[in-house]
């Protein structure tokens, strides 16, 4: 598949259903939930390929007993490191400790198309726990033979199986196996726990790699040192889109053990110190031709509306039209997103130890298989030939699906015919990070004389179509998307745009939930009041009554210049809803969100505790692009360049944080990585409203808009 | 120029031969292969590279070598003393005080110093106190809790 349609998929949201839907495969028993093996061949999940048959490619069980769990999905912070070992013991009936994770290793790992769009429990959570309850059930059949006692006489306890009728007659997995593969297999398949049999899934578990992490023993990309390795440091461009006129490279070549590599527009400086590789970098004396651009934050908006091609209707019904002759009042209005950078804290790193065959790469990637073939591309030897092994990843968002470094690394490696790393500065991060798109989005919703949404005319513009449907009740509506996601369409984007948590999603749930509140703002009716007239969803509702009884919405307003916002939608297959409290300094016009309550429904949860953790950094996250974050840029020169201008949630924004997981039993698990930050946009911006009457319209809500907004 | 420079690295005296205008961030890095100490920004803006110099909490990869003759240097490496954790890196991991865990090192560093001149920080101060350190995956309230949980261990003797 090429790179761009792979990365396509991280703009479209596939919920489980669309997937279910093929019944043919998914069975009710009466034991729990039937899970053929053919759900190994989710194609949005693995495009092309399908995972292993062979349970023994997602476990082996050593000598000892200790488990290994082997997958293609990363670790960035997320906590699957947790959750996917707590579903592998517990179908396999192996203590949690037991459990090791091999991750991200194209070696070791079934193939994997990255780890991103909250599908890790989703997609590759009922394959894994598959192969553990077939790997346990073989398990049974071998000690039946063995002991000589009727499989329906043993039972499996912590990695050991016993006879029922005499508990003194048991055998241990690691007897059976002696660390060899397990080469019996069924030819029936077999449940997997229903909820009330799970004993370590559904439990509270603490993050399983917080030792390494308090201690610094952890290894990103940038701590794997290999014999004679470089570290490069690689001219970049005062501008996207600008062409290297002249270079002179007599100052950096006069720093001690400096090596310089040269293809075409590509200069690296490599030595064996990183900071000397950096400063030798500065000595270079570059002319660019940089083309004109009248780009920039606040032009991008009325330019991509030029650029947009024509739409496609991703939803209607009725007539917009007849809704818009019979409303009794229609609301227009035009919401703006700006660019908003990923700033992992770990920024882009590689490493590529080549010897003219083969190449072993350790990378901070979401995608290591892609990872694998840009490397072999680059190094012009076949994929089989490249081992990619991802250590820990300190954190994503989306940014790192895109294996630019690798190929960097790759090449440099070709040229010097060294060891390289390749550690992007800060300002080489924010210059090539792929920024969440710049997005434009037309509403046009009107109420009948009942105070029902009658007419829902929505038009986004370059966010992506993630989260642009709506889901009340409207009998006249229509959705258009235009331009599509991740990187628009050629002339869009003055540089590379990409999935950005929750991609899409954040824009058209600010902008939905915005204009509902206006709607219900414009009849003077409460807007948690107004959402409920409008839905028949139950989900919806029942998410939103939740966090109504939780708030204790609406409370009473401390002060004149406080308020109560509340926002709701759906993301991989999770329901949202979100209230919070803000405060507005009227003069400074800078917003302090106060409190912020958060439910979520997503089905069964494996791990509470990471699901709150996710939830908890989704909302501080999210403070980020709907208060602050916004990319500025002058044609393709980007401005921001360190966290000195670009200002990230530091810890005097934080408001008390209250999340709430609703019991959900007979949904599989949806996602949990993304979907509480969809919400945070639109209730900062509808409790602002509520706190001072003024309407911001435009992310971020930065104190110059909040203030434009008052005046007005 | 390249001279040795001799400190105490977690309790241990080194003797690097480097440039001294270099950044200790590096040092410890690459010559000193101590990669707990992470690089984030360069200029100051994140904290990742939080050590303890003298028993200041400091940004080493705004601290050039020179500066760090004849101190002492306490990195993440040096917290936990044999197999046992330090009680503020238990605290954050009791806590679930971490995602990714790439700020993680400088995040309890800083908090460190913050306890070692205010051993009973009111939440405030501790927010106060840790300003100046990025997290990207929002851990913000949790790692405020295991401050707090933390600085309770430490002044019961632990």
């Amino acid at each position: 598949m090429s790179l761009d349609k792979y990365l396509e998929s991280n703009f479209t949201d596939t919920p489980l259903e669309t997937i279910l839907n093929r019944r043919d495969f998914l069975k009710m028993t009466g034991g729990g939930i039937l899970i053929l093996f053919s759900l190994r061949d989710i194609s949005f999940a693995q495009g092309s390929h399908s995972l292993p048959d062979d349970f023994n490619a997602f476990l082996h069980i050593d000598e000892h007993g200790s488990v290994t769990c082997f997958t293609g999905k990363i670790e960035m912070g997320q906590g699957i490191i947790t959750s996917l070992a707590q579903m592998l013991a517990d179908e396999l009936d192996v203590s949690l400790d037991s459990v090791e994770m091999v991750m991200g290793d194209t070696d070791l790992c079934p193939y994997d198309r990255g780890t991103f769009g909250s599908m890790s429990t989703r997609f590759f959570g009922p394959p894994l726990r598959q192969a553990a309850a077939e790997a346990r059930r073989v398990l049974i059949t071998l000690a039946s033979e063995k002991m000589h006692i009727p499989e329906k006489q043993l039972a499996t306890d912590d990695g050991t199986i016993y006879s029922q009728k005499n508990s003194e007659q048991r055998v241990t997995y690691a007897q059976l196996t002696k660390g060899q593969k397990i080469r019996r297999h069924l030819t029936e398949p077999v449940s997997v726990k229903s909820p009330k049999e799970f004993e370590i899934m559904g439990q509270p578990v603490n993050r399983r790699d917080a030792h390494e992490k308090v201690t610094g023993n952890a290894q990103y990309a940038g701590d794997i040192q290999v014999s004679g390795m470089v570290y490069a440091s690689i001219l970049r461009p005062p501008s996207h889109a600008a062409k290297l006129k002249s270079v002179d490279l007599s100052d950096a070549k006069g720093v001690d053990g400096l090596q310089i590599v040269r293809d075409g527009d590509f200069i690296a400086v490599l030595h064996k110190y990183p900071d000397v590789a950096m400063d030798a970098r500065d000595k270079i004396q570059a002319e660019w031709d940089v083309p004109k651009s009248s780009l920039n934050e606040k032009t991008i908006f009325d330019h991509l509306l030029e650029a947009a091609p024509p739409g496609n209707t991703i939803a209607s019904g009725g007539n917009l039209e007849t809704g818009e002759r019979d409303a009794e009042s229609v609301i227009e209005q035009t919401y703006l997103d700006g660019y908003v950078a990923h700033a992992p804290m770990e920024p882009h790193t590689a490493v590529v130890q080549f010897d003219g065959t083969s190449a072993k790469v350790w990378a901070s990637t979401q995608t290591p298989f892609s990872a694998k073939e840009e490397a072999a591309r680059e190094l012009g030897i076949p994929a089989d030939n490249v081992r990619v092994i991802t250590p820990f990843v300190g954190g994503g968002f989306g940014g790192k699906t895109r294996n630019l470094q690798v190929q960097e690394a790759a090449k440099i490696a070709k040229l010097s015919g060294k060891p390289v790393q390749v550690a992007w500065s800060r300002s080489d991060e924010f210059f090539e990070d792929s920024f969440r798109p710049a997005a434009v989005v037309k509403v046009k919703g009107g109420l009948d004389d009942t105070g029902k949404i009658s007419l829902w005319d929505y038009n986004v513009y370059f966010a992506g179509e993630r989260g642009a449907s709506q889901f009340y009740n409207i009998p006249n509506h229509r959705t258009k998307s235009y331009g599509g996601g991740w990187g628009g369409v050629p002339g869009a984007h003055p540089f590379a745009t990409g999935a950005w948590r929750a991609p899409a999603n954040n824009t058209n749930t600010f902008a939905r939930e915005s204009h509902v509140d206006m709607l219900a703002a414009s009849v003077d009716i409460d807007p948690v009041e107004f959402r409920l007239q409008n839905l028949s969803d139950a989900r919806m509702k029942r998410v939103i009554n939740t966090a109504a009884d939780n708030f204790g919405w609406k409370p009473t307003k401390s002060s004149p210049n406080t308020g109560f916002g509340i926002a709701c939608g759906t993301d991989a297959g999770t329901y949202v809803a979100t209230m919070a409290e803000v405060e507005v300094d009227r003069k400074s016009g800078q917003v302090q969100v106060k409190r912020v309550l958060c439910t979520q429904d997503m089905g069964i949860c494996i791990n509470p505790e990471g699901a709150t953790i996710q939830m908890e950094g989704c909302i501080t996250m999210g403070m980020g692009y709907a208060l602050s974050e916004d990319v500025r840029f002058k044609g393709g020169d980007i401005l921001d360049k360190n966290f000195g201008t670009y200002e990230l949630p530091k810890f005097s924004w934080l408001p008390k944080i209250e999340t709430v997981i609703l019991d959900h039993q007979e949904l599989d698990p949806q996602g949990g990585g993304e979907p509480a930050i969809i919400t945070m946009g639109a209730v900062i911006a509808n409790a602002i409203y509520d706190a001072v009457g003024a309407r911001v319209v435009q992310l971020p809500m930065t104190p110059e808009r909040v203030k434009a907004a008052l005046g007005s | 120029m390249r001279e040795t420079v001799e400190f105490t690295l977690n309790g241990k005296k080194v003797t690097p031969v480097v440039d001294s205008d270099r950044m200790l961030l590096w040092v410890l890095r690459t010559d000193l292969e101590l990669t707990g100490t992470k690089y984030g920004c360069g200029e100051s803006y994140c904290g990742a590279c939080t050590v303890l110099l003298d028993g200041e909490a400091v940004r080493s990869c705004q601290m050039p070598m020179k500066y760090v003759e004849g101190k002492e240097v306490i990195t993440i490496e040096g917290l936990a003393s044999a197999q046992k954790l330090h009680p503020l890196q238990q605290a954050f991991a009791d806590h679930d005080a971490l995602q990714c865990g790439y700020c993680t090192p400088g995040m309890i560093m800083n908090a460190y110093s913050l306890l070692k001149t205010n051993p009973q920080p009111t939440g405030q101060e501790i927010i106060d106190g840790m300003e100046g350190n990025l997290c990207r995956c929002g851990a913000h309230n949790r790692i405020v809790q295991a401050i707090q949980s933390g600085a309770k261990m430490m002044s019961g003797g632990e």
